[in-house]
């Protein structure tokens, strides 16, 4: 016991020497605030589900994220770290009382999360009245770098638009002109399709029909009795998690061999669910499991040898959000109160992702490739082309746009 | 949409229908003969899907996973029946609700902790592969037509039970008039037992059996309960062949809707069920 409180304070002094040395070192160009607050640790606020549906997907963004700031020293700007984790439960009814928790109760410097776009939604309005300093991990939902862009929200993930746009001139690449779209019937589901509409119609594909499932509805038979009725060239949908692996299932089960196109998480996760049923399937996504880079190898090798599990495109936003944050402090060295520098240096930061190299739009999202996916045997997804080169979200209302 | 399209989805809505009657019957006969309001009960579907996605993978053949999962379900809902139910019969409908949404929340957490949040598939049974072409796009699965033989031998095997056996007989008995009964030297208390083990067997055998078709998956309990409280308000509360009748016109209904009219095909069932009510307040075969 007493041995652990000598090895303490002599790392503190060691650390409050190597300050000293820091601040006489860089003299008369360092701001003032840097010396007061050296003191304190960085607070990074993680409001993240780690119970509920999406909690594996909470897990893998926290595990990279710490990941990549270990592996960058575990330090941001040479300041400790002190992470706040909130149980989002992925439930926007209790996303505002979350967020202040974090923002007003702990106070914390940056804030980084959510899974669910409707906790997203709820986060941005007290992040941007508090000009709390914001990195969206996943979230895709178009508003947050939309009409509710601010100069302190960042995304590292995608908007909802991104991923689903590309997919129209696919279909239309491999010979397809007339399409049945169906998904959800909730806010995700309408900006997948508005993506893919946004490609597909005006290079002159025809949508005959658009068949609306109420969230999170599974029951799928007369609607594939319908689309055998409409014999379309091929089928564009977005379901997620259980829905889609029940989608691709009933699909398969009902015979029919209309090409299936849909976003990455058709597939993502629940491939092994999946099996045969989704041979054959095209997806588009931001990021591919094989995609050939050296920082995706070491990635996903670190990222096994760190955690025992896979890493998917969610550990990798997770990754790059970690990255984010050390690039943006190491700008400042460590001055939390810099805001207006931090955040200049975060939409020039240029992020070297497993995805490939990305650089941030003037609405404070990705700009980034998409890639083009098919599962080619049970479990099997490989990466088949760049679909979309360097895309960024239109980030319609966006008034820094 | 020629003659074709409607007789397929007219195919579908029946086998749809048939499914949540294997759900709601359990419902139905737990909610009417021990007046339990279960809102546990869509948590033994849930377990019934875990169980076949386990047990399946273990033993590696589905009939021995049915066996083996009926077993556990049956001691599961006499477990729940004797440590918990049976202290709340005499009391309001409230502290039912209260306890058996706490079983969801438990149930749910237990799945997390067994089996973790992942989506999971179970292959359909090498026997029951295959398909049969009905137009040249589309062909129907010989393992849905399974579902539905199997929904009907339990629809068959219920009535036989309760209108043509001994058991079947006390069952009506202590539904009706529970202290008579009790008088007559019947032990009730172990009837109930077994009446609630049995819904909540079936309800889990639902599970098993949709398991291969619909993939295993968190928070798949939740969506099926809302249907089969549904069913067995509008069939009459209590009432077998209410849950059946009551379950096809659901199934129909809702597929029916969703072709003709979509937009609105979220509230078929619901409007469906307030029309019912009022022509009928106690469901179609509901008795006082």
């Amino acid at each position: 016991m007493t041995k652990s409180i000598t090895s303490t304070s002599r790392r503190r002094f060691l650390g409050g020497v190597g300050a000293a040395a820091g601040v006489a070192a860089a003299t008369s160009s360092v701001p003032t605030r840097f010396a007061i607050g050296q003191q304190a640790k960085i607070k990074v606020g993680i409001l993240l589900p780690y119970t509920g549906t999406f909690a594996a997907l909470g897990h893998n963004i926290t595990d990279a994220m710490k990941l990549a700031i270990n592996q960058a020293g575990g330090k941001l700007g040479g300041r400790e770290i002190e992470y706040i984790a909130v149980d989002s439960e992925a439930d926007p009814a209790k996303a505002t009382a979350n967020t202040n928790k974090l923002v007003v109760g702990s106070k914390v410097d940056v804030i980084t999360g959510p899974v669910h776009s409707g906790v997203a939604a709820a986060m941005v309005k007290i992040t941007r009245e508090e000009e709390t300093l914001t990195v969206i991990s996943n979230a895709g939902a178009g508003a947050a770098t939309g009409e509710m862009c601010a100069p302190n929200i960042f995304r590292t993930s995608f908007t909802n638009w991104q991923p689903a746009f590309p997919c129209g001139s696919v279909v239309l690449k491999d010979g397809h002109k007339r399409v049945v779209m169906m998904y959800w019937k909730y806010a995700a589901g309408f900006e997948f399709a508005g993506g893919f509409r946004d490609s597909f119609v005006p290079g002159g594909g025809t949508v005959m029909k658009e068949i609306q499932v109420d969230f999170p509805n599974v029951e799928f038979q007369a609607h594939l009795t319908e689309i055998a009725a409409l014999k379309p060239d091929a089928v564009y949908v977005f379901f997620a998690g259980g829905g889609a692996a029940k989608f691709v299932k009933d699909y398969h089960a009902a015979g029919i061999k209309i090409p299936l196109y849909g976003s990455g998480f058709l597939t993502d996760g629940v491939l092994q669910a999946q099996d045969e049923a989704a041979v054959g399937i095209k997806t588009t996504l931001h990021y591919a499991n094989d995609l050939d880079n050296p920082a995706n190898k070491k990635f996903r090798a670190d990222f096994k040898a760190a955690t025992n599990r896979d890493a998917d495109v969610y550990a990798v936003q997770g990754y790059d959000t970690g990255t984010f944050l050390v690039q943006a402090y190491a700008a400042v060295n460590g001055d939390t109160g810099a805001k207006k520098q931090i955040i200049a240096a975060m939409e020039k930061a240029t992020i070297d992702s497993p995805r490939g190299k990305f650089t941030f739009s003037k609405a404070h999202n990705p700009i980034q490739n998409i890639y083009l996916r098919q599962v080619k045997a049970p479990g099997q997804e490989v990466f088949l082309g760049v679909a979309h080169e360097a895309l960024a979200d239109p980030a319609k209302g966006c008034k820094m746009a | 949409m020629d003659a074709s399209f409607f007789l397929i989805q007219t195919l579908n809505g029946v086998q749809y229908g048939f499914l949540l009657f294997l759900v709601a019957s359990g419902l139905t006969l737990i909610f009417g003969i021990m007046g339990v309001i279960n809102l546990a009960h869509g948590s033994f579907y849930m377990i019934g899907a875990y169980l076949a996605f386990w047990l399946v993978r273990e033993t590696g053949s589905f009939a021995l996973a049915l066996v083996l999962g009926l077993v556990v379900a049956l001691a599961v809902g006499w477990l729940v029946e004797r440590v918990l139910i049976r202290h709340l019969y005499a009391r309001d409908h409230l502290y039912q609700v209260l306890l058996t949404y706490g079983l969801i929340l438990i149930f749910n957490e237990g799945q997390r902790l067994i089996w973790g949040n992942d989506v999971h598939g179970v292959l359909i049974p090498s026997s029951l592969t295959g398909s049969i072409p009905l137009t040249e796009a589309q062909a129907y699965p010989i393992y849905r037509l399974f579902m539905s033989a199997c929904c009907i031998a339990v629809a068959a095997g219920m009535y036989l039970l309760i209108q043509h056996t001994r058991l079947g007989m006390t069952i009506r008995a202590g539904a009706s008039n529970r202290e008579m009964v009790e008088a007559l030297g019947l032990d009730i208390d172990r009837l109930f037992a077994l009446v609630f083990s049995l819904g909540a067997a079936l309800a889990a055998f639902a599970g098993m059996l949709s398991a291969p078709v619909s993939s295993v998956y968190p928070g798949m309990g939740e969506q099926i309960l809302i249907y089969s409280f549904v069913v067995v308000v509008i069939g009459g509360i209590g009432s077998i062949k209410g849950a059946l009748v009551g379950a096809l016109l659901i199934g129909l209904a809702d597929t029916f809707a969703r072709v003709l009219l979509p937009q609105v095909s979220g509230l078929t069932i619901y409007a469906l069920m307030a029309m019912v009510l009022v022509w009928r307040p106690l469901g179609l075969f509901g008795r006082r």
